[in-house]
């Protein structure tokens, strides 16, 4: 089973909400749209579905033309970021009413009820009404009876979205283990990179109704071809600093390293976590002021003016430290990706070609 | 929205297309082939041009009528309206109350219209009528079968009782969708009751004030039975409003003619004010 | 501004509470000072909002005071309370301009027109909003509008508290850094008593200087940051707070020294022989995996960037490590080793104190 987008665009009153797309996704696959709110990652999600035809381009399911097949003769299933279940009908109902629609057996409906229950952890709940569940539950009874009857394309919109912070954590850890049973396409619409980075699989970025990049999550994060996907998949926001290159050497607060690019003026990219409070020999020296330091458990966040510009490190430990201090972090040149003044990399970060 | 690539969905839309077809294309195309044709009987037409336009549109009996029918159209407007916001405004909001409030409100709503006519011509007879015999028991000189006055002011209650409860229910269902962060952001910034009617419930409740102000218009900018079950467009021809008239000349005096070239202002008329609301109340929106 | 004192406050829904489960709130003591960033953390349904409500005079509480430094406000309406709030979804008023709505609260206490536009314009700076000032408010992004919710407290200088009920919930990511920022430079620069409640321990630990953790109506712990982190009160905070939360083992402990599923671990201090059911704690920062210490059965590592996780087992219990990024991760392990100054011993699910500190 396989799902493919060629050229496929969508356009509404004028306006490019999908820019054109070519898209191909394997056969029980895990992919993640990652994008702000609007760039086009429900737009993308309806096409798929079939819940809104392409203005141009075709899509294929299993090489087969489905383009203007209405949503209800295509095997998809959808999960929406608001709990949506029948109010008046039991958990068990509520799973099997996809299974009375399609006229299944009663003897085989009760069987796969009962085994998607069993997944998703329902069974001691079947008889409740889903406004007696805790939202998570709610979340869990509307994913079930979009896995039930065994849908080949499973979408799920920021399905996590209205949850508590640790439910969220609990249910996301989850979904990769469900989403390996069921051997269904996924794709899983978010806002937030770190979702994207825990669900694993593959990875398109979104930006303004574009594709930025598609690929292996952990290579789409280490190795962004652009500064827009290096920036919609960094939170905290991937740090930008101008740096000039010149006879082969990088040059950023007087600091010279080597690279393999033309002269010219570049944008040098580096990640929060990259930042050191530790001396590192051959290391950038950068000099900072500090602006505001956040706590978060294991690390801090340091909110830092350097010249005009902002730059955010996340440092391990607790840093307690006066605003205004001059402090001076440390940047290894093996973390800095340098992009062109077109935005396209221009050089990846040497520590990434490893991973 | 997309054309949808499977053709034989419109099969499915063809009992609809004969039944509107039977029921709104034919009449109206009858009505206006009438419009156009003048006759002396035995069933022979002949052409006339915009003859029939030209004389109700300068025809003195058709202009009091639509006078009489846009002071009407703008009275019940100017009471239901904000009668009915004030109403839904004061309902309760949830609890028992409120579904009984809410079946109350409904029941005038439920009564058919000759029924509600009917009800008010016996209601203010100043014989057997319990509102006519109470005020002339207590010397106020109340007659709606003499006075024009009278009249109208029966009218003019009787639309109010019987359409306020729809408009109030309208309101009341915007309402019920603001959000309670709303109210209390109002009250810490200690907003007066005005403000918060001006600044949060009329903005939310834009949308159904346009359906309420749309179909109170057309529908007493229409209004028939009533007027003609209590007063037959009496005294004189002071409660003849538009549709009145236009049934009298159709029927009454068999002028179809006429009557076909001024039902089809009267419809222009209707679909060009509801124009001009619908527009007025929605400009807002489209400012940045 | 205020010091804010909670006295012995609690709220039940029902009209005559008996059991302990009645009570939506139950009996808390609690002072804030003036000036202070507190946050109330906690899952839905752990009474964070009840309190809220009862601080911005929404409910009136079953029993107990609220103070504003030496002045009972309990019977006080709303807008008598001098408070400012932000809500979950933004409340703007959509038919007026961004000037308008910050000058609606003080026009409403009739301030002279000089003055209001003196402090709007100030507003505007701070929240950074100047250029949209003429701008009509409903035409706004989640961010912009959330912004002139606090301008529209902040504009009022004799405000007591501004209080906050889950103003990110609606922002993107990346926006939500800004906000937060600001957030953080406007307390620091204005001083005002501010009240965060949030379900998110990351918004919690980055916006307060002390977070009241909340569980079932109770108060569980009311501690920095750094406190809630490292010596958890409750097994409740230790799961809550950190993503994953803390790894929990059944252990029995003697002395110095804990016994996990036939394994002996040493931990940093002594303890009195404790009684009821005894687990330890460690953060999955604070363990490593090695060749020797605890078995350890790895299921799956996942790759969160800056850091990878690795979920598997320990004596049946889940538990998980944190690796960072620049560490390699052995290619076959089967134990993971603790660090022993940073394990916890927890008798009934309340941290025991370690024998010195007691003594």
């Amino acid at each position: 089973m396989t799902l493919e987008l060629r050229g496929v665009s969508r356009k509404v009153a004028g306006q490019d909400w999908i820019h054109p797309t070519d898209l191909t996704l394997s056969p029980g696959s895990m992919n993640v749209l990652l994008g702000p709110t609007l760039s086009g990652k429900t737009s993308l999600m309806r096409l798929m579905a079939g819940l809104d035809q392409p203005t141009a381009g075709r899509i294929f399911w299993q090489g087969q033309d489905v383009t203007g097949m209405p949503v209800q003769k295509r095997g998809v299933a959808m999960v929406y970021q608001q709990f949506i279940n029948y109010p008046s009908m039991s958990v068990y109902e509520n799973i099997a009413s996809p299974l009375r629609l399609q006229r299944t057996s009663r003897a085989e409906i009760d069987a796969r009820v009962r085994q998607t229950a069993e997944m998703m952890r329902l069974t001691p709940l079947l008889d409740r009404r889903p406004l007696e569940l805790s939202g998570g539950q709610q979340q869990r009874t509307a994913l079930a009876r979009a896995l039930v009857k065994g849908a080949g394309l499973v979408l799920l919109d920021e399905p996590l979205a209205n949850l508590d912070y640790k439910l969220r954590e609990e249910l996301r850890a989850e979904i990769p283990r469900i989403f390996e049973a069921s051997g269904a396409i996924f794709v899983y619409a978010t806002t937030e990179a770190e979702e994207a980075l825990l669900l694993g699989g593959n990875t398109a970025t979104l930006w303004e109704g574009r594709v930025t990049q598609f690929g292996p999550t952990p290579q789409v994060y280490r190795a962004p071809v652009d500064a827009t996907t290096a920036r919609v998949f960094s939170d905290p926001p991937m740090n930008f600093q101008p740096v000039a290159v010149r006879g082969g050497m990088a040059r950023l607060d007087g600091h010279d390293w080597p690279v393999a690019l033309p002269d010219g003026s570049y944008r040098a990219g580096f990640r929060a976590a990259h930042l050191r409070l530790d001396p590192l020999p051959g290391a950038i020296p950068l000099k900072t002021r500090v602006d505001v330091t956040e706590f978060t458990g294991a690390e801090t966040f340091l909110h830092l003016l350097h010249g005009e510009a902002r730059l955010i490190a996340l440092v391990p430990g607790v840093q307690r430290l006066e605003r205004g201090a001059a402090l001076t972090l440390w940047l290894d040149s093996t973390h800095v990706y340098l992009f062109g003044q077109d935005g396209r990399l221009a050089c990846r970060a040497p520590y990434a070609a490893v991973a | 929205m997309d054309k949808p690539v499977n053709n034989r969905a419109w099969l499915l839309v063809l009992p609809v297309l004969v039944l509107v077809a039977f029921s709104a294309v034919i009449p109206l195309m009858t009505v206006v082939n009438y419009s156009v044709q003048d006759t002396f009987g035995r069933n022979q037409f002949f052409w006339n041009g915009l003859g029939w336009f030209e004389d109700v549109l300068h025809s003195d009996r058709v202009h009091a009528a639509l006078g009489r029918q846009l002071l009407f159209s703008g009275i019940i407007l100017a009471i239901e309206i904000p009668l009915g916001i004030f109403i839904a405004l004061n309902m309760p909001k949830r609890g028992f109350w409120a579904s009984l409030v809410l079946v109350l409100m409904a029941l005038p709503l439920l009564i058919p219209w000759n029924v509600v006519g009917t009800i008010w011509q016996v209601f203010g007879r100043v014989d057997i009528g319990l509102l006519g015999h109470t005020l002339a028991a207590l010397g106020v000189d109340y007659n709606y079968v003499n006075d024009p006055l009278d009249a109208w002011a029966t009218i003019i209650v009787m639309d109010v009782w019987h359409w306020t409860s729809l408009v109030a229910l309208l309101c009341y269902a915007g309402l019920q969708s603001i959000p309670d962060a709303y109210y209390q952001a109002a009250r810490i910034d200690q907003a007066s009751r005005w403000g918060v009617f001006r600044f949060i419930e009329l903005p939310k409740m834009r949308g159904v004030l346009l359906i309420a102000v749309l179909l109170r218009f057309m529908d007493s900018f229409m209004i028939y039975t009533e007027p003609f079950v209590v007063t037959g467009g009496g005294p004189g021809n002071a409660t003849t409003f538009l549709s009145i008239d236009l049934v009298k000349m159709a029927i009454g005096q068999f002028d179809l003619g006429p009557a076909a070239a001024f039902s089809l202002i009267y419809f222009l008329v209707i679909l060009l004010i509801s124009w001009v609301f619908y527009t007025a109340m929605t400009a807002e929106r489209e400012r940045p | 501004m205020a010091r804010i004192t909670l006295e012995n406050l609690a709220h039940s829904y029902r009209p005559a509470p008996k059991t302990d489960d009645d009570w939506a709130l139950k009996p808390m003591t609690l002072t804030w000072r003036d000036g202070g960033a507190y946050a109330l953390l906690g899952s839905s349904g752990c009474g964070k909002s009840t309190l809220l409500n009862i601080i911005s005079g929404l409910l009136h509480p079953t029993q107990g005071r609220v103070l504003f430094e030496d002045r009972d406000v309990t019977a006080l309406p709303t807008a008598a309370r001098d408070i400012a709030q932000v809500f979950q979804f933004p409340v703007v008023y959509d038919t007026m301009t961004v000037r308008q709505n910050l000058a609606f609260p003080l026009k409403n206490r009739c301030l002279p027109a000089a003055e209001i536009a003196r402090r709007v314009q100030d507003v505007a700076r701070m929240i950074g909003m100047e250029d949209a000032l003429d701008r009509r408010a409903r035409r706004l992004t989640a961010d912009a509008k959330q912004k002139i919710s606090l301008g529209r407290g902040m504009v009022r200088h004799e405000v007591n508290a501004i209080l906050f009920d889950e103003p990110l919930t609606v922002i993107d990511p990346q926006m939500k850094w800004e906000l937060r920022t600001q957030l953080k430079s406007l307390h620091r620069e204005f001083g005002h008593t501010m009240i965060y409640v949030t379900h998110d321990q990351t918004e919690a630990l980055t916006f307060a200087d002390e977070v009241v953790v909340m569980s079932e109506g109770r108060v569980v712990q009311v501690g920095t940051p750094r406190s809630l982190f490292d010596a958890p009160a409750h097994t409740f905070v230790g799961y809550f707070i950190g993503s994953p939360g803390m790894n929990l083992l059944d252990a029995e402990v003697q002395g110095a020294t804990a016994f996990v599923a036939g394994t002996t671990i040493p931990l940093g201090t002594a303890y009195a022989p404790p009684k009821g059911r005894v687990q330890i704690g460690i953060r999955p920062d604070a363990a490593r995996p090695a060749t020797e210490g605890l078995p350890f059965r790895l299921i799956r590592v996942e790759d969160v960037g800056h850091h990878r996780i690795l979920r598997g087992e320990v004596a049946g219990a889940a538990f998980n490590v944190t690796v960072p990024e620049d560490e390699p991760i052995p290619a076959s392990f089967d134990r993971v080793a603790l660090d022993p100054a940073r394990i916890g011993v927890f008798v009934d699910d309340w941290r025991l104190a370690p024998l010195e500190r007691a003594a």
